[in-house]
């Protein structure tokens, strides 16, 4: 198992942007080639560093959005205002285009294919992307282990692989969605926009005494806010793993 | 949502540069604070990536755990406020 391997040393590679697929208006998807990549755990990051032609270089971390594949990392990056690297990766990066990565790294936030236990995802904003990672490595491996995903955006548009989320909610696949909007709502939705409650958390996960597996990945506020209503629901702390990215980010 | 309370991130983001460092992932760790006692993974430790490098902070006290600076040809690395690390490893015969 990888959380106990001995690894070998971490090194920055080169990788090249095979495509790029729109998201929303402020996230897209980069395919990259890294010739060699080994593969990853569902939930785990790589580090990306970009380098100016004057020698000024910078990095930051980014969740996987892929199954495991070799030689192919997806990442879904979400443009932070004001950012230094995500206006590039979602605006300006072209097929073509060459970067350095590190990875994968991090073996907390992740997801084991081999246990059947339930799994309750909570997503706020491009807090989804590691959840996705795993909802589509469960359906790569075909593991029957039953998930349910919470996901809170702003608005229907910022919601990100709805498409796919939206046939995988079609015919039993195992795995249910819930939607909460916090600023706006499509036509006709039945609630409010406001943020998740601990009700409506409770109403669409597990309850506690199934011993669910239980990641929640958002912004700062987001993530304290469910990991909070989580301990009150009786969730034990060592099922619920988090991963917060900062103040903002995604929108929750 | 805004405002210092939230600048922090888990310790999920020491990965990389710690990888760089160590053969294993020590944000699967146990570590212990070395000012109250408490342990905990090293991934929930709270990270606030705005100082120069990263400083990984207590959950329960607030103090110091890790500091990790990053510069062109080396890396800089203050341990001094964790008691003790406990590393999952493969098993070994020895």
């Amino acid at each position: 198992m990888a959380r106990a391997a001995v690894l070998g040393r971490l090194t920055w590679q080169v990788a090249t942007v095979e495509s790029a697929r729109t998201e929303t208006a402020t996230a897209r998807t980069l395919v990259l080639a890294v010739p060699g990549w080994p593969g990853h755990l569902a939930g785990q990051h790589v580090d990306v560093r970009l380098t100016a032609a004057d020698g000024y270089s910078t990095q930051r971390s980014y969740s996987i959005a892929n199954a495991p594949e070799p030689d192919r990392v997806e990442l879904t990056v979400q443009r932070v205002a004001g950012g230094e690297v995500s206006p590039y990766l979602v605006e300006l990066a072209e097929p073509g285009d060459r970067m350095e990565v590190r990875g994968p790294v991090g073996g907390y936030f992740t997801w084991s294919p081999d246990a059947p236990d339930p799994v309750l995802l909570v997503a706020g904003g491009s807090g989804i992307v590691p959840l996705m990672a795993m909802i589509r490595t469960r359906a790569a491996i075909g593991s029957r282990a039953p998930f349910r995903l919470v996901y809170s955006s702003r608005g229907p548009d910022d919601v990100v692989y709805q498409a796919e989320l939206d046939r995988l909610a079609i015919g039993g696949s195992g795995v249910d969605c819930t939607y909460v909007y916090t600023r706006s709502t499509p036509p006709g939705w039945p609630r409010a926009p406001g943020r998740l409650s601990g009700a409506e958390l409770a109403a669409a996960g597990w309850p506690a005494e199934r011993r669910p597996q239980v990641f929640v990945c958002g912004p700062t506020g987001f993530v304290e806010a469910v990991a909070n209503h989580l301990v009150d629901q009786g969730h034990l702390g060592h099922r619920v793993k988090t991963e917060r990215f900062g103040p903002t980010g995604g929108g929750a | 949502m805004s405002g210092l309370g939230e600048s922090w991130i888990d310790g999920n983001v020491l990965a990389g540069g710690l990888r760089e460092v160590f053969a294993v992932d020590l944000t699967v760790a146990t570590a212990r604070c070395a000012g109250c006692g408490r342990t905990g993974t090293m991934a929930e430790a709270r990270v606030y990536p705005q100082a120069p490098g990263l400083v990984a902070r207590c959950v329960g006290c607030d103090a110091v755990l890790l500091r990790m600076v990053r510069a062109p040809d080396r890396a800089y690395l203050d341990l001094h406020g964790l008691a003790y690390l406990e590393v999952p490893l493969p098993e070994s015969a020895g």
